[in-house]
């Protein structure tokens, strides 16, 4: 496959290693942020070529992972409605909510569509206009914006069943969190996609706040190697700064449109992600211009306050502060067939990937 | 035939039954057993032990590039019976039809079927048509059952039991094809693709590796779970370090890069034509040779080996020269959202 084999050589990979070897003395602590880092780091197997210097810790960059317990109630709740059709990313129909899953319900007779694009669910309101259609629409500064233009064409198209449940959430603020909370980190692995809408200027503060290097890399093995040595390298020489490994993607100024459309339908407010609690302006409510689209305004439904799992530290593991294998349930009681916390849900999740890879 | 949709009188017995048994099923099917018609059917065979498996096919498309449910159908079965070594003879065909499914397409799936059947020298001997209400079943359901006659020799092919460190793996072609081609004609994923179905009759195939060797110590029929799952189970039951070359693994582009965009692992994918075979290290570059001359092994390749390191376990190599556990899938696998 043209543009991805090249950074799978395995020459080159083992060049890079080679070199992180001879440059690494120091202990260093690197978060990878996203979890599409996650599952490419055991994919390939890369914690097998590094040095026992350095250390990757998985962070809350799985959408799924830090969704809370009652934005999927409350999908559930929807989901019961009988003119409300559910459409979703797959990811999500697994997540335990309090009593239920959006999977159980299905098999209980809900009407819930995968789709891979919130304009898939558009197509389906369309089609469906006796029914009410609810897309559950999480994820950061990647997936945001074609709800954002989902709701825009909605608005464009007088479309009045098409609606939105909004926990996109924004990356920086979950970062700054994880510092301030006391996670001793190196270094971040930044997000790839993100970075690709908003560039590398949102992480300036965090580079220049806790003196982190932060260094945006792409998802192929050899990317997250270099992306990996060029933090090393930072970190040996004391100088921590922003920079763009994955430059046949990300521009330091990101995509100046697609930024413009989230900042059309969305407004920053305050939101809640699991293991992390409410953290102000680190998440994307619907404006009142679109209000019509917006699931929470226009749908309203009752949901008791959720069950949390005893026992979970999916908290602590998204803040990289236990290993998953340190969670007394992993593998035990929490597994991919039965997930008690979302790390184990979502292919992306810290848990998942180690389950899967690395067990 | 007058009607050219199924109704439920099709299934009652009556009239309508035997006019649809004897327009589209015996006309496919034509073989002396059969048109006998009896509540049995009376196989000959030639040994004293027989393999006997069942298996049902819900498979959505019904029809699917590079083959269709009534292929799968003789196929699966076919190959349930191969890989433990047996010599596939009789099979039995037991159809579930939704009332309102149209006669013309039941007749293609038969009409594939008998083909198939010819194909890899088996005969469907007996069967039996049930119809239910509209909404009961999703369009058709097809359980096979087969009959095949064992060689002394090839009965410990199955459990697996001379299996030994230094054993060489060995697949018959690329992975991941049928999965890739069902799942390209499925409403919710409207993508198109120029993938087949890899969907064929392994028999021939595997008797001509028997004829040539006696060290093939276990086989399987890599279908839902994908070879990944065969190999973890052979693992797993056997307490059996197997180490795979994920660079050996045959895969064509097209799929490679489908998988690739939808987050699934290739090795997890299901294959309707692909067996793995467990062969003593001495006799697997003859085995290799003879496959492939085969069409059905072309691209065959020794892709692993049984290893005396992390016993119960497999653990890739990577591309890039990493190493990982391949562990049991949990649920289907589900497309990845970034």
């Amino acid at each position: 496959m043209k543009y991805i084999d090249e950074y799978r050589d395995k020459q080159l990979v083992l060049n890079i290693a080679e070199n992180i070897k001879k440059i690494s003395k120091k202990e260093i602590a690197l978060m990878e942020v996203c979890g599409g880092h996650t599952m490419s780091i055991y994919k390939f197997g890369l914690p097998s070529l590094l040095p026992k210097t350095v250390k990757l810790i998985s962070g809350p960059g799985c959408p799924v992972c830090v969704t809370s317990t009652k934005f999927v109630d409350q999908a559930i709740a929807y989901s019961k409605l009988p003119e409300v059709i559910i459409a979703t990313f797959g990811d999500l129909i697994r997540v335990p909510g309090s009593n239920s899953s959006l999977v159980k319900e299905k098999a209980n007779g809900a009407d819930i569509r995968l789709v891979f694009s919130p304009l898939e669910a558009l197509e389906i309101a369309k089609e469906n206009t006796d029914k009410k259609v609810v897309f559950l629409g999480i994820g950061f500064e990647t997936t945001a914006p074609t709800s954002a233009a989902t709701i825009i064409d909605a608005y464009k198209q007088g479309v009045k069943n098409f609606y939105v449940l909004s926990s996109h959430k924004v990356m920086p603020p979950a970062m700054s969190a994880l510092i301030d909370e006391g996670v001793t980190l190196n270094g971040y692995i930044c997000p790839g996609h993100v970075s690709t809408i908003t560039g590398s200027e949102i992480y300036e503060p965090i580079a220049k706040k806790y003196k982190l290097g932060c260094v945006i890399s792409g998802f192929e093995p050899a990317d997250m190697m270099q992306s990996i040595y060029m933090l090393v390298k930072q970190f040996e020489s004391g100088e921590p700064k922003v920079e763009i490994e994955y430059k046949r993607a990300v521009k330091p100024e990101g995509n100046l449109k697609a930024k413009k459309m989230l900042d059309e339908v969305f407004e920053l407010r305050d939101d809640w992600w699991r293991g992390l609690g409410i953290l102000p302006k680190s998440g994307l409510g619907i404006r009142d211009k679109y209000r019509e689209y917006d699931a929470e305004k226009m749908l309203v439904v009752d949901v008791p306050e959720p069950v949390e799992p005893k026992g979970c530290s999916c908290g602590e593991v998204l803040k990289g502060i236990k290993e998953p294998k340190e969670c007394k349930l992993f593998a035990k009681v929490c597994t991919p067939e039965h997930p008690v916390g979302a790390c184990m849900v979502s292919s992306e999740g810290a848990c998942a990937a180690r389950y899967k890879y690395d067990k | 035939m007058t009607n050219k949709q199924i109704l439920l009188d099709h299934g009652s017995g009556g009239k309508l039954s035997h006019e649809l048994i004897s327009s589209v099923f015996v006309k496919h099917f034509a073989n002396n057993t059969l048109k006998e018609l009896t509540d049995s059917a009376l196989c000959k065979v030639s040994s004293d032990q027989i393999a006997f498996t069942t298996d049902s096919y819900v498979v959505q498309p019904i029809f699917f590039p590079g083959g269709d449910i009534g292929k799968l159908a003789v196929c699966g079965t076919v190959n349930d019976l191969a890989v433990t070594g047996a010599t596939p003879l009789y099979l039995s065909c037991g159809f579930i039809i939704e009332e309102g499914f149209s006669i013309e397409e039941l007749d293609k799936i038969v009409s594939s079927m008998a083909k198939e059947a010819k194909n890899s020298g088996v005969q469907i001997v007996t069967g039996d048509t049930k119809v239910v209400e509209r909404g009961a079943a999703d369009k058709i359901f097809i359980n096979t059952a087969g009959i095949g006659i064992i060689d002394k020799k090839n009965v410990e092919i199955a459990n697996a039991k001379g299996v030994q460190t230094g054993d060489k793996i060995i697949i018959n072609g690329p992975i991941a094809e049928h999965g890739v081609s069902v799942l390209g004609k499925r409403n919710e994923l409207d993508f198109k693709t120029d993938i087949n179905s890899d969907c064929a009759s392994l028999n021939e195939l595997i008797a001509k590796v028997l004829r040539i060797s006696d060290k093939v110590k276990f086989m399987r029929d890599a279908t839902r779970g994908g070879v990944a799952t065969v190999l973890c189970e052979l693992a797993e039951n056997k307490k059996l370090g197997i180490k795979l070359d994920e660079d050996t693994i045959p895969i064509k582009e097209n799929v490679r890069g489908i998988c690739e965009m939808l987050g699934f692992d290739p090795l997890y994918v299901a294959n309707e034509g692909k067996v793995v075979i467990v062969i003593g290290a001495e006799d697997a570059e003859k085995v290799l040779k003879e496959m492939k001359k085969d069409p059905l092994g072309k691209e065959s390749a020794v892709i692993g080996e049984i290893v005396q390191d992390h016993a119960g376990k497999v653990v890739l190599n990577t591309v890039v020269g990493g190493s990982r556990i391949v562990d049991m899938l949990s649920g289907a696998q589900l497309p990845r959202i970034c």
